[in-house]
């Protein structure tokens, strides 16, 4: 118990003190975490510890990371991806591999181990790439897509790779290619805390190919089903309790149990996990999943980080200084050469192109996987392994220096809307605007009018540099990530009003405001008729279309022009404004989500009986719309006149 | 020569038939302003410096209007509401109105005797336009006797309308040309088309 304080202590302090330290330097918390690794090495191995079984654990933040991505990709979105994930993930792998094996056998390794080689040093780092991209919002950019894709690919090609190594291995070639899947493999291995015998996990080993492929699509297909079926009811039974630990201890029974279920039919759980948040993306729990697992991802990559800082040898890399800061460089730039060739054939643009370039020119962690794989099945002898080891560590830990060269050099010469990291939020106001184009421009004006207070987001680096000339307080970031609406002050805000211009980011921010504040107000911008309803779904009642009401406006005039008097034309337009109100409310009423309207047969018949009664006005009245002030103006009748009389002559008779 | 402006409020005009004849009859009366209240403020949007110049313009007001519930259609009130403010139309240095006169021109859906004790309306017209009477003193205005259409319900089958837009028309002109007298109209409480021409003086110089 004594170790585990102390460990965890040491850990936790050396995040705490470097981490910040780092970002100050402009650093990213990667490289603070690396070095903080390092900085606690002599201490570590002073306490013997043993940091690879740490690092198998903490590699769990992995897992938890593809899940977040997953929830942050929708179905629609993965498919869209498929040429970069197999096109360029596949070359990337491929390409990479054959050179560093011609490389490696140039230098005299015999073909076997050059070829282990290869595919050791194909893989670059998910846990870092993924972590800065995020840390710099550029997850969602072109290079950030195409670095993720190839992430992604080799995530699914770590599988093959590991059946095929031991095969390398010279003798007993049949029984080795079963230890693959089995025994020490990847997945157990790298997942389970070091549980180095992980072998009962793996159920369906000795099966035979086709009922381990039947398995393996039926772990796939349940974690569909389940998926999409029984989180809501899940979700919905947890809430009773209303103990908000145990959405979190639901989740991460959700994330381990299929990383439990990937191992047990020999797949990655990374890529379980991913393909869960994949299906759950479109869910309206997605945040709350988001909310619950990141801490626990920040963490356990934090500590994967450090163990990676604290493995390095520097006793061997002092030993072998020349020869292993050549192999790293050289390495890198191969890396980076090939993915730069890529780019150019995938047409990836612009700062994209060096993002892609640069972010994934290392070696990553399942280099250290492959390698102690490697060595337990006789494929590279261990005296090449460990300096492997070292050339896998420098790289990753070289990584966060090109990022940072990225940044400082290749990023400001392309447009800098993508390379910006956000503000720094200090202001709190009443009122925070997201987006500040055409639409929220006109609102942050109308209310810093008439003195109210106002935060202002957005993520036009122009736009903002214009208006910040002129003392406006408006603040860089992407207002659909709860971290900035938080640092924006959303929990003590009166109001959010989204104004900004892409319909999916508006319906998003809508649904995680209903989800996580909903005793703020929103006004939401809509952009059509359909995304009204959308809006509605997601609990926002108050609703503007961007152009209804300058179309009505133009009616208007138009109606005025024809020379209908001007408070008759603005009558009707105050009439056509209600009724169209009226009608769009009532059909939201109908409207579900998903389904298109016209398959919608609530929605149909309410749409034709309004088109009906719209249409016997017109028939009726010569109007389309029922002007029913009109009354209060038009003279009363005869009828009218006889009964007041009648009445006034009662009276006087009493 | 008396400066006049004519402000004609109306907010169904479509549905008007004495209203609009008033209207199209006063549009031949020269050397006027006339302003159509609700097509300058269809959204109530009053411009008070421009409707202030416009009282400094003239001497004789005139507001025409149906009358609803005993009063104008509603814009007249925010109209009044926001011009004549204190400063301007009355209190402390609230002289700018001073010697000017206000007439209303009114046309009522009850019959004349209706606006009598007897009458379902149970008072006189004039008892329902103290407020707008009051309003006029206050500014140190004179307030006209008003030019009224009673029974406008039936005025269309009566054929009453074209006489009563007429007189109307005739009533602008003499007071424009200052051929209205003024003595005799204060007697009547209020001015119908039957009045006209004992109220207008020096009528062989109009022809």
């Amino acid at each position: 118990m004594g170790d585990f304080l102390l460990l965890a202590f040491i850990f936790l302090a050396a995040g705490v003190i470097a981490v910040p330290v780092a970002s100050r330097l402009g650093l990213g918390s990667v490289l603070g975490y690396l070095l903080a690794g390092i900085a606690i090495s002599p201490l570590l191995s002073a306490l013997n510890v043993d940091i690879i079984s740490i690092q198998h654990f903490a590699e769990f933040g992995v897992v938890m990371m593809l899940f977040l991505v997953g929830l942050e990709l929708e179905p629609k979105l993965l498919w869209e991806m498929r040429t970069k994930l197999i096109g360029l993930g596949g070359l990337q792998v491929g390409l990479t591999a054959v050179a560093v094996t011609a490389i490696a056998m140039a230098l005299g390794q015999p073909w076997s181990v050059s070829l282990a080689i290869g595919f050791v040093l194909a893989l670059s780092s998910t846990a870092i790439v993924l972590q800065t991209l995020n840390e710099k919002g550029l997850m969602k950019s072109d290079g950030g897509q195409s670095s993720f894709s190839v992430l992604l690919f080799q995530d699914i090609a770590v599988i093959p790779i590991l059946a095929v190594l031991p095969l390398l291995a010279l003798p007993e070639v049949v029984e080795l290619a079963y230890m693959a899947i089995e025994g020490d493999a990847y997945a157990d291995d790298a997942h389970h805390g070091g549980d180095d015998h992980g072998t009962s996990l793996n159920l369906i080993a000795g099966l035979p190919g086709w009922a381990q492929m039947l398995a393996t699509l039926g772990a796939i297909g349940a974690v569909i089903v389940v998926g999409n079926v029984l989180t809501r009811p899940l979700f919905r039974f947890i809430a009773w309790a209303r103990l908000r630990e145990l959405f979190t201890a639901a989740a991460l029974m959700g994330v381990t149990g299929i990383a439990l279920l990937m191992t047990a039919v020999g797949l990655s759980p990374a890529l379980g996990t991913f393909l869960a948040g994949v299906v759950l993306a479109n869910s309206e729990y997605r945040h709350e999943l988001e909310s619950d697992i990141d801490p626990f991802r920040g963490l356990l990559l934090g500590l994967f980080f450090i163990t990676v800082g604290a493995s390095v040898d520097f006793a061997l890399l002092a030993a072998n200084l020349g020869p292993i800061l050549a192999v790293t460089f050289g390495l890198m730039a191969l890396k980076a050469g090939i993915l730069f060739i890529l780019a150019l054939i995938f047409k990836i643009q612009g700062s994209a192109r060096w993002l892609f370039t640069l972010a994934l020119a290392q070696a990553g962690e399942f280099g250290f996987v492959l390698l102690s794989f490697t060595t337990q099945n006789n494929v590279i002898p261990d005296a090449v392994a460990d300096q492997l080891l070292l050339v896998v560590a420098l790289s990753m830990l070289l990584t966060p220096l090109l990022f940072i060269i990225f940044d400082k050099v290749i990023a400001p010469r392309f447009s800098e809307t993508s390379a910006r990291e956000p503000d720094e939020i200090e202001a709190n106001g009443g009122v925070i605007i997201a987006g500040h184009g055409r639409f929220g421009g006109i609102v942050n004006r109308m209310l810093r009018g008439a003195g109210f207070n106002t935060t202002v987001l957005d993520y036009s680096s122009e736009q903002l540099e214009m208006l910040r000339t002129f003392g406006f307080e408006v603040f860089f970031g992407d207002a659909t990530r709860p971290d900035l609406l938080h640092a924006a002050g959303i929990e003590s805000a009166k109001m959010l009003v989204i104004c900004i211009d892409d319909r999916e980011h508006i319906t998003t921010l809508a649904k995680y405001m209903k989800a996580h504040h909903p005793n703020v107000h929103v006004v939401a911008r809509a952009v059509d008729r359909r995304h009204v309803y959308e809006l509605y779904a997601a609990g926002v009642r108050d609703i503007i279309r961007e152009t209804f009401d300058s179309g009505v406006r133009a009616g208007r005039s138009a109606y005025e022009a024809l020379g209908v008097h001007p408070f008759e034309a603005e009558r009707l337009a105050r009439q056509f404004t209600a009724d169209d109100r009226h009608a769009i409310r009532q059909l939201a009423e109908v409207y579900r989500e998903g389904v298109p309207v016209s398959e919608n047969p609530e929605y149909v018949a309410l749409a034709k009986k309004l088109m009906e009664e719209r249409e016997s006005q017109m028939r009726g009245g010569g109007r389309g719309f029922n002007t029913r002030d009109e009354r209060g103006w038009v003279p009363p009748g005869k009828n009218d006149l006889k009964a007041i009389l009648s009445e006034h002559a009662e009276r006087k008779g009493e | 020569m008396t400066r006049v402006i004519l402000y004609y409020a109306h907010p169904g005009q479509r549905f008007s038939h004495s209203n609009k004849a008033m209207w199209d009859e006063a549009k031949k009366v020269d050397g006027i302003t006339r302003v159509d209240l609700y097509a300058d403020y269809p959204r109530f949007n009053i411009d008070i410096e421009r409707e202030q110049q416009r009282l400094l313009d003239h001497d004789l007001i005139v507001l025409q209007s149906p009358l609803f519930w005993y009063s104008t259609p509603s814009l007249v009130k925010e109209w009044i509401d926001l011009t004549l403010e204190h400063g301007f139309a009355y209190g402390h240095e609230g002289t700018q109105l001073k010697g000017k006169t206000l007439l209303m021109a009114l046309t009522a859906a009850g019959p004349h005797d209706a606006y009598s004790e007897e009458g379902y309306q149970r008072y006189p017209l004039r008892t329902f336009l103290t407020p707008f009477e009051q309003t006029a003193r206050l500014c140190g205005m004179g307030f006209a006797s008003p030019y009224v259409l009673f029974g406008s319900l039936r005025a269309v089958e009566d054929r009453r309308i074209p006489p009563h837009a007429e007189g109307y028309r005739r009533l602008l002109e003499a007071y424009r040309d200052d051929r209205v007298d003024e003595a005799a109209a204060s007697k009547l409480d209020v001015v119908e088309a039957e009045h006209v021409n004992a109220l207008i003086k020096d009528q062989s110089s109009h022809g």
